[in-house]
């Protein structure tokens, strides 16, 4: 696999391993957020871990989409699919997400809803041309990666004269994410997450370039690093990091240049304009209600717009007590600090939705990192 | 193995049905599972005629057959496939392969199938015609006869074109003890070749999914194989075919049963580069792909190397490695050294593997 395997190179893993190890002040610790999941999942699954000296801590952000979909937003989606008669079309491990009471879309569709996986806007779409009698809505989800995506679609929906087509929108934004983790504080004042920086999203940049990250060096003097999702970008940009700390620096730099430019992709930046507008708030399991932190349909396009075109009735949404996701998501706890975590919440059988996204921080611990809990409680006995 | 009696040839005269089969333009109706006429055309014309084997060909409700000196090994699989036809297979030699590998991996030579049809109302007969023809290959490739089975029909819409079942009797011969559960700490795990071709081969002919690929499925029977690995390593531990799952679901049922814990190492793992390009762009993981033509072999560490010898020099084992070990380990963990030098598991499927987000 050219261009991939380039940077999954164990000689070179070394090198980077070597100089992370020769540049981390051994007195101090180092506390790196890396804000996607996509990150998250290639720290795990190539056991990076391993390769970093005790001090460099990684920190889970809350990057991952479908681990910050509310309780109410997955309880909306439900009762979509089951009060209406929709094809409700959405991407797959949204499926699995529990809401209240554990109801998912899944179970909804064992008990006849009509739910399809689809693996693009595009299939979602095609499903609403063959099916003009009824009502295909399309749960769309994600940061600003997917948004281009659905972007198209309304438009396209449009172009075909669509009736049957609607959106139910749910894309948020990464900036608005970023600037809660840093400015949460305890009562005292004290900053909720002690950051040395970020390790920033590589598909998100590809979109929005490396620009929306300065405010963060600027007005909260954490660097940024952007990297790619091989475990290369990611020990290269823990490197960058580290030497920012070392120098006291705070800049916004390009590890994943051969994807992301300062300015973005402007055109899929136009489209996503024309087509969305910044919510005023919006409510992020884990982070709670964000000012300016998600896009919804603008009202050129509400023809499109699945929260106009149906009601639905749902009860408070309830998250489950003991479910930490919130905590982890805000990079407070660990997936280990929860008490529901490889005992009532595992993968088979999710509790909280960072069980449920393969890229969520309890999912990628359990299913590639748990053994490491376990030879540490070992060696501590 | 001692062939049965010849058992006395029938008489051909007083076919059933009055017009042949349409097995061009034809489909399946009720009439077909209905126990009539049509049921017995269908059955005399395709199965009987494709699968011709003297005990079928009797067309008893049962086969009656002796079996050489050994244990029997039996087993039943139930093929549910979209789509049916795939790059390098389809539904019904998949069918074959399935149920002779897994009387194969108990290190026994399977002699006999039974096959079972339930074929939804519609089916183009020409399709049937072509499952039926590639078991019957497929079971002559392998070394077996289908000697008896059945055919239902379900109603439109009752079922998803056609589901089949098959199951199989083979012997062990004596001394060979190969199960999922004798796994020691301290032998080598080895496979016959790339992982996740059969996986990827279905998946790019999905209907939502269809993408372009050279990859065809690594469907294949794998008596032969065993056969020739037995004879170079009678001690071999446990044979299991990765199937649905892939490498990582049957390595951790094996650590399960066993009570160990295994090591892969990522490098040594054979897998082709359009099937990491594919599960790259899918977010899969070709671990967890299934296959259909591959099989694990466990064996005591000093006799690896005599295994892999004997596995490479077959031509369904020419790609084998031997790519991890057994560890003593009472979690059962399976853990893998990567590529880049670090450590992880390698967990059990959980749901099915889906695509990310992005």
């Amino acid at each position: 696999m050219k261009y991939v395997e380039e940077f999954r190179d164990a000689e070179l893993a070394k090198g980077l391993s070597a100089a992370i190890k020769a540049e981390a002040e051994p007195e101090r610790i180092y506390k790196f957020m890396e804000f996607c999941g996509g990150h998250t999942h290639a720290l795990a699954r190539y056991g990076v871990e391993d390769l970093l000296p005790n001090n460099v801590k990684m920190i889970h952000g809350p990057g991952c989409p479908v681990c910050v979909l509310p309780v109410g937003r997955v309880d909306e989606a439900v009762a979509l699919a089951t009060q209406h008669d929709v094809i409700l079309c959405t991407y797959a491990d949204l499926m699995r997400v529990p809401g209240t009471k554990y109801e998912s879309l899944i179970k909804a569709r064992s008990k006849g809803a009509d739910v399809r996986m689809v693996y693009s806007t595009m299939d979602a779409l095609k499903i609403a041309q063959d099916n003009p009698e009824r009502e295909v809505v399309f749960f769309a989800i994600g940061f600003e990666t997917t948004t281009p995506p659905t972007a198209v679609a309304i438009k396209q929906a449009q172009k075909l004269g669509l009736k049957n087509f609607s959106v139910y929108c749910n894309h948020v934004l990464t900036p608005a994410a970023m600037r809660a983790i840093l400015g949460a504080h305890t009562p005292e004042g004290a900053p909720n997450v002690v950051l040395d920086g970020f390790v920033g999203p590589a598909h998100v940049s590809a979109v929005i370039g490396t620009q929306p990250y300065e405010e963060f060096t600027t007005d909260y003097k954490k660097p940024v690093v952007i990297a790619g999702f091989e475990p290369l970008d990611v020990m290269q940009s823990i490197l960058q990091l580290i030497r920012q700390a070392n120098d006291g620096r705070a800049d916004v730099e390009n590890e994943y240049a051969r994807a992301v430019t300062p300015e973005g992709n402007v055109k899929a930046q136009a489209l996503v304009d024309e087509v969305f507008e910044v919510r005023d708030e919006f409510s992020w399991r884990g982070l709670g209600s964000v000012p300016l932190s998600a896009l919804k349909i603008r009202s050129e396009f509400s023809e499109f717009n699945a929260e106009l075109r149906f009601r639905v009735e749902v009860p408070s949404p309830k998250e489950n007590k003991l479910c930490e996701c919130g905590p982890i998501l805000r990079g407070e706890k660990n997936p280990v600090d929860c008490a529901l975590f490889g005992t009532s919440c595992t993968p088979d059988n999710p509790m909280g939705a960072c069980m449920v996204s393969s890229e969520g921080a309890c999912a990628a611990h359990w299913t590639y990192g748990r053994f490491r809990t376990e030879l540490e409680l070992e060696e501590s006995a | 193995m001692n062939a049965p009696q010849n058992p006395p040839q029938k008489p051909r005269g007083n076919k059933p049905g009055g017009r042949p089969l349409d097995l061009k333009n034809g489909r399946v109706d009720m009439s077909h599972g209905a126990g009539g006429r049509a049921m017995a055309q269908l059955i005399e014309d395709l199965f009987v005629g494709e699968f011709n084997n003297e005990l079928l060909n009797r067309e008893h409700d049962a086969a009656m057959f002796r079996l050489p000196p050994g244990r029997v090994v039996m087993s039943t699989d139930s093929f549910v496939i979209s789509p049916l036809f795939f790059p390098g297979g389809n539904i019904g030699s998949l069918a074959v392969h399935g149920t002779v590998n897994d009387i194969s991996m108990a290190g026994a030579k399977p002699y006999y199938l039974t096959a079972g049809f339930i074929i939804e109302e519609g089916f183009p007969l020409s399709d049937l015609a072509e499952i039926v023809k590639s078991m019957a290959e497929a079971a002559k490739e392998a070394g077996v006869s289908i000697v008896t089975g059945d055919t239902k029909v379900v109603e439109r819409g009752h079922g998803d074109g056609i589901f089949i079942n098959t199951a199989g009797v083979g012997v062990a011969r004596d001394g060979i003890e190969i199960c999922g559960d004798l796994a020691q700490p301290g032998d080598k795990i080895l496979v016959n070749g790339t992982l996740g071709d059969h996986g990827v081969a279905v998946m790019s002919k999905r209907e939502n999914l269809s993408f372009t690929t050279a990859i065809e499925s690594d469907s294949q029977s794998l008596g032969d194989l065993v056969g020739a690995m037995i004879d170079a390593v009678p001690d071999i531990h446990v044979l299991r075919d990765p199937t649905r799952g892939g490498l990582a679901a049957t390595l951790n049922e094996i650590a399960h049963q066993s009570g160990v814990g295994i090591e892969l190492h990522e490098s040594a793992i054979p897998v082709r580069p359009e099937v990491k390009s594919a599960c790259e762009l899918l977010g899969l993981d070709p671990l967890y792909v299934a296959n259909e033509g591959k099989l694990i072999a466990i064996c005591p560490a000093e006799k690896a190397d005599a295994l892999l010898a004997a596995m490479q020099a077959h031509p369904k084992g020419k790609d084998a490695a031997i790519v991890g070990e057994v560890l003593q380990d009472a979690r059962c963990f399976v853990r893998m050294k990567t590529g880049l030098g670090g450590t992880r598991m390698v967990d059990w499927l959980a749901g099915e593997q889906l695509p990310r987000i992005c």
